[in-house]
């Protein structure tokens, strides 16, 4: 049952990207279905799962009570429906923004602290990306749903669009350089077109993923931020609307689509 | 230190299809960290399962193995509601054990 909606999927996701399939990236789509079987991603899964319900940081306070959007406590579908307008914050936030105020907030951790060191490494995985991927899992199997209805979540979107085409930087570079036309490709990776609903999925999909590539746990926040890098753009602050913005953009796009999950990357 | 397994057991007819993910950074001694120092060797050395206290499956493991693995393997004569444990013990003499119920097969 499972291995057929993956199959499904990833036929879908062929059948978008390109119009003669490329035999590398599907011999890579048959490895992650294998990998995707006993992903890494579950071990911090269940870690973050632990920190989301122990009583931690200044206030001595559990997560059990953080809005993800669906009223406090509901983690269920959750991050499916976000970036989302949160009225407390004023403003647009994807899932790990959110559970970083949830931290600072409920728990009483310093912004100054946990941006210190906001990714995960060979040594060391944030306590964020640990709760995110906890909080993903449970929206598995879930149709990924943005919201557009508060004027705010509307105005992200258009941030996030006019940041997604925003040239600068050393290379006169911008997301769409990359992401905008149909069958480009990086090495051997397929570049899906962002601008196109049943592509954009691509942004989505497999975030937070576990990367084979140095057995790292890596939230969507840290591949916003080195599309940033790789572009000679500024590093976006950790959690900031720059962020929430851009991921409103392309999770939008992707609205409808299936979240299959914490995934695998290569 | 020592973060718990996630281990799946399903009945195939009297095989238990055994899946254990591991959390271990599995270091082999050759890394550099950032300020270029080696990192020490860190790694499992031997997993052992046993079957309602009866070890059935027992592996010497070399640090050629990945960060957090993967140990997939088949126990005979199972039925649902075993209990199967699995231990390992890594070259610092840190353990960790964790225990499922068998579970019947789809």
């Amino acid at each position: 049952m499972k291995r057929a909606l993956v199959l499904g999927s990833l036929a879908v996701a062929w059948a978008a990207a390109a119009q003669t399939p490329d035999p590398t990236a599907a011999e890579f789509d048959k490895f992650r279905e294998i990998m995707e079987q006993d992903n890494p991603a579950e071990l911090f899964e269940v870690k973050g799962e632990e920190l989301w319900r122990a009583r931690r940081g200044p206030k001595n306070a559990s997560l059990e009570q953080c809005d993800l959007g669906l009223g406090p406590g509901v983690v269920k579908g959750a991050y499916a429906q976000m970036p989302r307008y949160f009225a407390d914050a004023d403003r647009v936030m994807d899932a790990e923004a959110r559970i970083v105020q949830c931290m600072i907030t409920l728990q009483g951790f310093k912004y100054a602290d946990l941006a210190k060191q906001p990714f995960s490494n060979a040594d060391r995985t944030p306590d964020p990306v640990s709760l995110i991927t906890y909080v993903a899992a449970q929206s598995r199997g879930m149709k990924v749903a943005a919201p557009q209805n508060h004027p705010k979540e509307r105005a992200a979107y258009e941030t996030g669009k006019a940041i997604f085409f925003y040239r600068a930087g050393a290379y006169d570079f911008s997301c769409a350089s990359c992401h905008s036309v149909d069958d480009k490709r990086i090495r051997t990776q397929p570049l899906p077109n962002f601008t196109k609903p049943n592509q954009a999925i691509g942004a989505v999909q497999g975030w937070p993923g576990y990367r084979m590539t140095g057995g790292v746990m890596h939230s969507v926040q840290w591949r916003i931020n080195d599309c940033f890098r790789q572009q000679r753009f500024p590093e976006p602050g950790y959690a900031s609307e720059t962020v929430s913005a851009l991921l409103a953009y392309l999770t939008v796009n992707a609205n409808g689509h299936v979240y299959r999950g914490p995934g695998i990357k290569r | 230190m020592a973060e718990p397994m996630k281990i799946r057991a399903t009945l195939q007819g009297d095989v238990a299809d055994v899946r254990v993910l591991m959390a271990h950074p599995m270091e082999t001694g050759l890394r550099k960290d950032s300020a270029g120092k080696l990192v020490p060797l860190h790694f499992i050395q031997s997993i052992t399962a046993q079957l309602n206290g009866k070890t059935v499956f027992a592996a010497d493991v070399s640090q050629a193995v990945s960060r957090n693995p993967v140990f997939a393997f088949k126990v005979k004569g199972a039925k649902a509601g075993d209990k199967l444990s699995v231990t390992w013990q890594d070259n610092k003499g840190d353990k960790r054990t964790d225990e499922v119920v068998i579970r019947a097969g789809s």
